[in-house]
C-alpha cells in the first residue's frame, strides 16, 4: 500500500506525460486526477493507522540504488507518523490541485503535460518525505526543484516565465550545493546516509571537533548548518528567498500546490526529520530561528505594498515558512509541523481562490484594477475570507492554534535568538493581518475598478483565447469550487481537532518519537506557563493589523496614498523589495559573465592559446624556414645524418642494455 | 573462439570490416549503400560479441580477464590483452556508441562515404585497444595510433576551420604522447619488461616516479583534458562532425582517466600522492573556470565542450582522492559522460543536419515544432547538470563525496559545480527550444525521424536506467578499484584518510 502511494502519481506521469498527445487531455487528466485520488485516500487510510491509529512505523526497502565502498544508498519507504503527516497534506492538496486544474485549465491547449508536470511533482514529493537516508531525500529534492521549473516555465513562449524558472532553479541549487556538503560531511562523520544509522551516531558527535574547510568546527553545528542552507533554499527563507514571488508565472494551481502547501515545506519537512541531528547542535537551531524570524518579519514588509494579488500571497507564504522555522528553531518541532499542516489547507485555499479571481478577471492579477467583486463571485469571496480568517488567527480557526503557538513558544523557549524570534513574529502577525485584509478589501470591495480600467485589462488576453469577451466577472466551474470548499473546512478545523494530537497532550501518543527531543527539551511544557500578556499579544496584533487595514481601505481610502506620498524612500524600498534582485544581479551574476567572457577570450584565447598551440605553431612555421636550407639535395648529406643519428641510437641502446 | 581469444576478436573485427568496405568498387549509390550497411552490422557484431563477453565477465575477481598473450618480436614486446573491471565497462562503452555514429552518419556524411566508414571502423579498433592492452608498447600503440583516425576525421569531414583545429588537436596530444613514450623507454630500463601485469607490481625508486608521473600526466592530461591544456578541445569539437564529437567526447576523453587509474596511481603511488594537490588545483580550476566559460558561449558545440572539460574535472579530482568513492565515481562519471555528452552532440547535431549552423541565436522555439526533439534534449540537459535519477548524478556525487573526506575544501569548490550546470544547461536550453518560434528559416524545421528516434532511444533508456540502478558500472568496477587502492595504500605505508581527516574531542 505504501508503495501504491508513492507510486501511483509517476504512473500517471508516464500515461498523461509520454502518452497525452495520444490519448488526449480529456483523458490525461481523468487519469493523472484519480490516480491521485486514490493515492490520496490511501494516504488517509496510513495516517488513521499510524498516527491516530497503533500501527508501528516501518522501513520497506525496495532496493538497492547504489553502493561504493562503505557508502549503500537503498531506495526505501519509511512510514512513521511524520511521514503519514505530510502524506495526507501533500496527496490531499495535490488531488485537489488537480481537480481545480480541470477548470482553471480548461482552455489551455498544452493540458496533458501540465497534468503530467503535476504527477511528476507529487512523485518526487512523495519520494521525499519517504525517504530513508538523506540520498532519496537529496533524490526527491531535486525532482520537486525540476518539477518546479517546468511548472514555472509552463507557459514557456513568455520570456519572463523562462527566466523566473532558470532563477528558481539556479537559486534552490545553491541551496542544494549546501545540503550536498551536509551529506558529504554526515557520511565523513558516521560512514552512513541512512537515517536510523546517522540518528544513532549523533548522540556521541555531540561537542565534538571536525577539522573541516581548514578550521576546527562543532562537527553537529557545520553539519547542521549546512544542511539547513539546502532548507533555505527550498523553502525560500532570507537571502535565498527571491525565486519564490517570480515562481508566481506559473499557472495559480501550481502557486497553490508546490509555492504555498508542499514544495517550499520541504525545508520545514527535513529540519523535523533531522531532529536527532539539530537537537545536537543548539548554535545550528539559534540560526534556524533568527533566519526563519527575519524572513517572516521581512517578507511580511514587502506583502504591506504589493499590488499583484498572486504575489502579496507568495509573500505571505515566504512569511509563513519563516514562523515554521521560528517553530523549530526554538525546538518546538511539532510546533513547525502543525503550522505547515494548518498552513497548507489555508494558503492553498488563498491560491486557489486567487486563481478564481484572476479566472473571473479574465487573467488580471493586478488588485488596483479590480473592486467591488464580492457580488459577482460570492462563493469565492466567502471561501477567501475563511483563508483569510485562518492566515491571520482569528480565534478558533486553524492559524490561531498554530501560528500563535510558535510565537508563545518563542517566548517561552531560552535558547538563544527565541526572544528575537519572539518579536519579530508577534509584529509580523499584525503585518500578516493588515496585508490580508487589505488584499480582500482592495479584490472584493470599493468600487469595481475594472470597468473604468476598461475591458480587455487582462494582459494575457491574447495568450490565453479570451479575446472579443466583455469583462463580466463571474463565478468558476464546479470542478474548481469543490476544492476551495474541502480546504475551506480544513482551514476552519483543522486546529480546533487535531492541536491536541499534533501540539497538545496527546504529543508523544501521535508522534511515537518520530520528532526527538532532548532530555532537556521541555518546550513543551513551559509553553503553558507564559504570562497572560505574551499569550494573547498575537491575537491583539491581529486585531490592531485588521483594524488598520479597515480603516485604510474601507473608511479612508486616502490614507494609503498620502503614506506613500510621506513616506516615499521606504514605500519605494518595500515596493522593490529590498531591492535584493538588484543587488544579486550585481553582485552575483554581472561577476559570472564578465568572468566567463575573460576567461574565454582571456585566459583561454590570449594566454593560453598564444602561448601554446599558436605560438608553438608559428615557431615551427619558423624553424621549418630553416629547415628548407638544409635541405641541400646532395646524397651524401643525407647519409652523413642518417649515420649520425644511428651512432646516436645505437650508443643509447648500448650504454643502457649495460646497465 | 575463431583460435583466438574473444578480447582479439572484439578489437580487430572492426579492422576486418574495414577491409571489406576498401574491397568494395564502384563509387554509385548501392554500394555506397553497401559500405554503409557493412559498417553498421560490422559495429553491431563487435557490440554483441562484447555482450557475450560482458556475460562471462567475472565482476567479483580484481584480476585481468580474457587475457592473451603471444610473442611479437623479440622477447620483451609481446603481444598481451586482458580486461579487467576498471578497462571493461569502457571496451562496452566503445562497442555501444560505434553503430550508433555510423547510424548518425547515414546521410550527413555524402563525401568519401567508404574512406569515412574505413577510417571509423580502425578508429574502433585502436580505441577498444587501448582499454584492452596489456602491454604498455602496445598500449601506447593504439593510444597514439587513435590519433591519427581522428584527426583524418576532423581534418577532411569537419567543418570550415577544421584544418586549424585539426592541427592544434594533433600538436596538442603529440607534444604531451613523446615524454610518455620517453617514460615508457625508461620504465622498460627498470623493469626490464613493458608487462603491464608485471610493471603494477614494480616498485620505481621514489624521485624517478615523480618524472615518470610527469610525463605520464603530460599525455594523459592533454587527452582528458585538464586545464589549461584544454584549448584544443573546443575548437576540435565545433569543426568535428557529429560523429566524430560523440567519439571524441564518449570515448577519446577517456583515455586520459583511464591512464591515470592504471597507471599513474598503482605505479608511481608515492608521486600519486605528492603531486595529488596539482591535480586537485587544476580540476577545481577546471571545474569553476570552463563552467563560466560555458556560460557565456555562442555556440551549441563549444558550450557542451567547455561543460566536457567541466566534467573531467571531477573526473581526475575523484581519481586523485584514491577513495573508493572517488574511484568508482571518476569511473562512472566517465561512463555516464560518454552517454550524455555524446547524446548531447547527437541533439546537436540533428539540428545541424537540419539548419547547418551550431550558433545558439540562429535557434528559439523548436518546442512548438520538435516536441519529442525537446523532451529527449531535456533529458540530457538534465543528466548534463546532475540531476538525481539520471546517470549524471551518480558520478558527480560519489566523485565529490569521495574527495570530500580527502579534502574539504577541494570539494567545496568543486560542488559550486552545482550551481554553474543549472545555470549553463538551462539557459542554454532556454535560448534553443523555449520563447516564440518566429524565425522564418524554422518555421518547416522537422521533429525526429524513425533513424534518428532509434538512435536516441538506447542513450535515453541507459541514461535513466544507470540513473536508477547504476550497480551493473559500479559493481564491475568494484573489486579491481578496491584491490588498487588497497595496493596505493600499502605503497604508501600509511593510513591517509586518518592523518588527513581527524575527529577529535574537545
Amino acid at each position: 500500500m505504501y508503495a501504491a502511494i508513492v507510486f501511483l502519481p509517476l504512473l500517471g506521469f508516464l500515461l498523461a506525460g509520454p502518452f497525452g498527445w495520444r490519448i488526449g487531455p480529456r483523458p490525461s487528466e481523468i487519469v493523472t486526477t484519480s490516480l491521485l485520488c486514490v493515492s490520496a485516500l490511501l494516504s488517509f487510510i496510513v495516517f488513521f493507522q499510524v498516527a491516530l491509529g497503533t500501527a508501528p512505523a516501518s522501513v520497506s526497502v525496495i532496493g538497492n540504488w547504489f553502493t561504493s565502498g562503505a557508502l549503500r544508498v537503498d531506495w526505501s519507504l519509511r512510514i512513521d507518523t511524520l511521514t503519514a503527516v505530510m502524506l495526507v497534506v501533500v496527496t490531499m492538496v495535490s488531488s485537489l490541485v488537480h481537480l481545480y486544474s480541470i477548470g482553471y485549465m480548461q482552455d489551455d491547449p498544452s493540458r496533458p503535460r501540465f497534468f503530467a508536470y503535476l504527477s511528476l511533482f507529487t512523485f518526487a514529493m512523495l519520494m521525499l518525505v519517504t525517504a530513508d537516508n538523506l540520498v532519496q531525500m537529496f533524490f526527491g529534492w531535486e525532482g520537486v526543484g525540476l518539477a518546479s521549473y517546468l511548472l514555472i516555465g509552463f507557459w514557456y513562449e513568455k520570456p519572463s516565465a523562462n527566466a523566473a524558472a532558470i532563477k528558481a532553479f539556479v537559486v534552490n541549487r545553491v541551496g542544494d550545493f549546501g545540503f550536498a556538503l551536509g551529506i558529504f560531511l554526515v557520511f565523513t562523520l558516521t560512514n552512513s546516509v541512512g537515517f536510523d544509522q546517522i540518528f544513532a551516531a549523533a548522540p556521541g558527535l555531540a561537542n565534538k571537533a571536525v577539522h573541516v574547510f581548514g578550521l576546527d568546527m562543532d562537527a553537529m553545528t557545520i553539519t547542521c548548518l549546512l544542511l539547513f542552507m539546502g532548507a533555505m533554499g527550498k523553502s525560500a527563507q532570507f537571502l535565498l528567498h527571491t525565486w519564490l514571488p517570480d515562481a508566481m508565472e506559473g499557472p495559480t494551481p501550481v502557486s497553490a500546490l508546490i509555492h504555498a502547501a508542499t514544495m517550499v515545506t520541504a525545508g520545514v519537512f527535513m529540519v523535523a526529520r533531522l531532529s536527532p541531528l539539530f537537537e545536537q547542535a543548539p548554535a545550528a537551531l539559534s540560526f534556524v530561528t533568527i533566519i526563519g524570524a527575519t524572513t517572516a518579519f521581512f517578507a511580511a514588509t514587502i506583502g504591506l505594498v504589493q499590488n499583484d494579488i498572486k504575489r502579496v500571497i507568495a509573500y505571505s507564504t515566504c512569511s509563513q515558512l519563516g514562523y515554521m522555522f521560528v517553530g523549530l528553531g526554538v525546538g518546538g518541532y511539532s510546533l513547525g509541523i502543525f503550522h505547515l499542516f494548518t498552513h497548507a489547507f489555508f494558503k492553498a485555499l488563498l491560491f486557489l481562490c486567487a486563481g478564481s479571481v484572476i479566472t473571473a478577471m479574465h487573467h488580471e492579477q493586478d488588485m488596483r484594477n479590480m473592486g467591488g467583486l464580492w457580488r459577482k463571485i460570492p462563493f469565492t469571496f466567502a471561501m477567501m475570507t475563511i483563508g483569510t480568517l485562518a492566515l491571520t488567527g482569528v480565534p478558533f480557526t486553524a492559524g490561531y492554534y498554530s501560528k500563535d503557538a510558535i510565537i508563545e513558544a518563542a517566548f517561552a523557549s531560552d535558547r538563544a535568538g527565541a526572544f528575537y524570534g519572539y518579536v519579530l513574529t508577534a509584529a509580523a502577525a499584525g503585518l500578516t493581518a493588515f496585508y490580508s485584509w487589505r488584499l480582500v478589501f482592495l479584490t472584493f470591495f470599493g468600487a469595481p475598478r475594472w470597468e473604468a480600467a476598461g475591458q480587455g485589462a487582462g494582459h494575457d488576453h491574447a495568450a490565453h483565447g479570451h479575446e472579443g469577451h466583455a469583462l463580466d466577472p463571474h463565478e468558476s466551474p464546479l470542478t474548481m469550487l469543490i476544492p476551495l470548499g474541502v480546504l475551506a473546512l480544513g482551514a476552519l478545523f483543522a486546529g480546533i481537532v487535531f492541536s491536541h494530537d499534533f501540539i497538545g497532550e496527546g504529543g508523544a501518543e501521535f508522534w511515537k518519537g518520530a520528532l526527538y527531543l532532548g532530555p532537556d527539551n521541555h518546550l513543551l511544557e513551559a509553553r503553558e506557563d507564559i504570562p497572560a500578556f505574551a499569550r494573547q499579544l498575537p491575537t491583539l496584533m491581529m486585531a490592531f493589523g485588521s483594524l488598520v487595514a479597515i480603516l485604510f481601505y474601507v473608511l479612508a481610502p486616502s490614507i494609503p496614498q498620502r503614506l506613500a506620498q510621506i513616506a516615499r524612500p521606504l514605500y519605494e524600498f518595500l515596493l522593490n523589495k529590498w531591492y535584493f534582485d538588484e543587488l544579486y544581479d550585481l553582485i552575483f551574476v554581472r561577476p559570472a559573465v564578465w568572468l566567463g567572457r575573460q576567461f574565454w577570450k582571456g585566459g583561454d584565447g590570449a594566454i593560453i592559446d598564444r602561448l601554446g598551440p599558436d605560438g608553438v605553431a608559428a615557431r615551427v612555421v619558423d624553424v621549418t624556414g630553416r629547415v628548407v636550407k638544409l635541405q641541400s639535395g646532395y646524397i651524401y648529406h643525407y647519409a652523413f645524418a642518417m649515420l649520425v643519428g644511428l651512432a646516436a641510437v645505437t650508443t643509447w641502446y648500448v650504454a643502457s642494455g649495460v646497465r | 573462439m575463431f583460435g583466438f581469444g574473444i578480447l582479439s576478436c572484439i578489437v580487430f573485427l572492426p579492422l576486418a570490416g574495414a577491409g571489406f568496405i576498401l574491397a568494395l568498387r564502384g563509387n554509385d549509390e548501392a554500394t555506397l549503400e553497401n559500405a554503409r550497411r557493412a559498417a553498421l552490422g560490422t559495429t553491431l557484431i563487435v557490440f554483441l560479441l562484447s555482450l557475450y563477453a560482458y556475460a562471462r565477465f567475472d565482476p567479483s575477481s580484481s584480476a585481468f580477464q580474457f587475457v592473451e598473450e603471444k610473442g611479437w618480436f623479440g622477447h620483451g614486446l609481446v603481444y598481451k590483452m586482458g580486461v579487467d573491471g576498471i578497462s571493461f565497462p569502457f571496451v562496452l562503452l566503445t562497442t555501444f556508441l560505434m553503430p550508433i555514429c555510423i547510424l548518425a552518419s547515414w546521410q550527413s556524411i555524402q563525401n568519401r562515404v567508404k574512406e569515412y566508414m574505413i577510417v571509423f571502423l580502425v578508429l574502433e579498433t585502436l580505441m577498444i585497444g587501448v582499454f584492452c592492452a596489456l602491454d604498455l608498447l602496445l598500449f601506447y600503440l593504439f593510444f597514439e595510433g587513435g590519433l591519427i583516425p581522428m584527426f583524418l576525421i576532423i581534418g577532411i569531414w569537419g567543418h570550415t576551420r577544421r584544418v586549424y583545429a585539426s592541427f592544434k588537436f594533433f600538436l596538442y596530444t603529440l607534444a604531451g604522447s613523446l615524454l610518455m613514450l620517453l617514460a615508457i623507454m625508461a620504465m622498460y630500463g627498470v623493469a626490464g619488461t613493458t608487462d603491464i601485469a608485471v610493471l603494477l607490481h614494480t616498485h620505481f625508486p621514489s624521485s624517478m616516479q615523480k618524472w615518470l608521473w610527469l610525463a605520464f600526466f603530460a599525455s594523459l592530461a592533454v587527452k582528458t583534458p585538464m586545464w589549461p591544456v584544454h584549448t584544443w578541445l573546443p575548437d576540435a569539437h565545433v569543426e568535428a562532425p557529429t560523429a566524430g564529437s560523440v567519439i571524441l567526447a564518449g570515448v577519446l576523453l577517456k583515455f586520459g582517466g583511464y591512464g591515470f587509474i592504471r597507471f599513474s596511481l598503482p605505479m608511481f603511488p608515492e608521486a600519486s600522492a605528492y603531486f595529488a594537490p596539482l591535480v586537485f588545483a587544476l580540476s577545481v580550476i577546471a571545474i569553476i573556470y570552463t563552467s563560466l566559460v560555458a556560460l557565456v558561449q555562442e555556440d551549441m558545440k563549444k558550450l557542451i565542450a567547455y561543460t566536457s572539460v567541466a566534467h573531467m574535472g571531477l573526473v581526475t579530482m575523484g581519481i586523485f582522492s584514491v577513495t573508493p568513492q572517488g574511484v568508482q565515481g571518476a569511473v562512472f562519471q566517465m561512463v555516464s559522460h560518454g552517454l550524455v555528452s555524446a547524446a548531447l552532440f547527437l541533439c546537436v547535431g540533428v539540428l545541424y543536419d537540419r539548419l547547418h549552423t551550431h550558433e545558439i541565436a540562429a535557434y528559439g522555439g523548436l518546442v512548438a515544432r520538435m516536441p519529442i526533439y525537446a523532451a529527449v534534449f531535456m533529458i540530457f540537459t538534465l543528466a548534463n547538470l546532475g540531476l538525481p535519477g539520471t546517470s549524471g548524478f551518480i558520478g558527480e556525487f560519489l566523485t565529490l563525496l569521495g574527495t570530500f573526506r580527502i579534502n574539504s575544501w577541494v570539494a567545496l569548490l568543486a560542488t559550486t559545480g552545482v550551481i554553474w550546470s543549472v545555470a549553463y544547461a538551462l539557459y542554454l536550453y532556454r535560448r534553443i527550444i523555449f520563447g516564440v518560434l518566429d524565425k522564418p528559416n524554422l518555421a518547416p524545421i522537422l521533429d525526429f525521424s524513425w533513424r534518428e528516434a532509434t538512435l536516441f532511444a538506447p542513450l535515453v533508456a541507459l541514461t535513466i536506467f544507470f540513473g536508477v540502478y547504476p550497480t551493473p558500472v559500479l559493481e564491475a568496477s568494484a573489486a579491481a578499484i578496491s584491490a588498487l587502492i588497497k595496493g596505493y595504500d600499502t605503497a604508501l605505508g600509511e593510513t591517509k584518510t586518518a592523518a588527513l581527516f581527524r575527529l577529535k574531542a574537545e
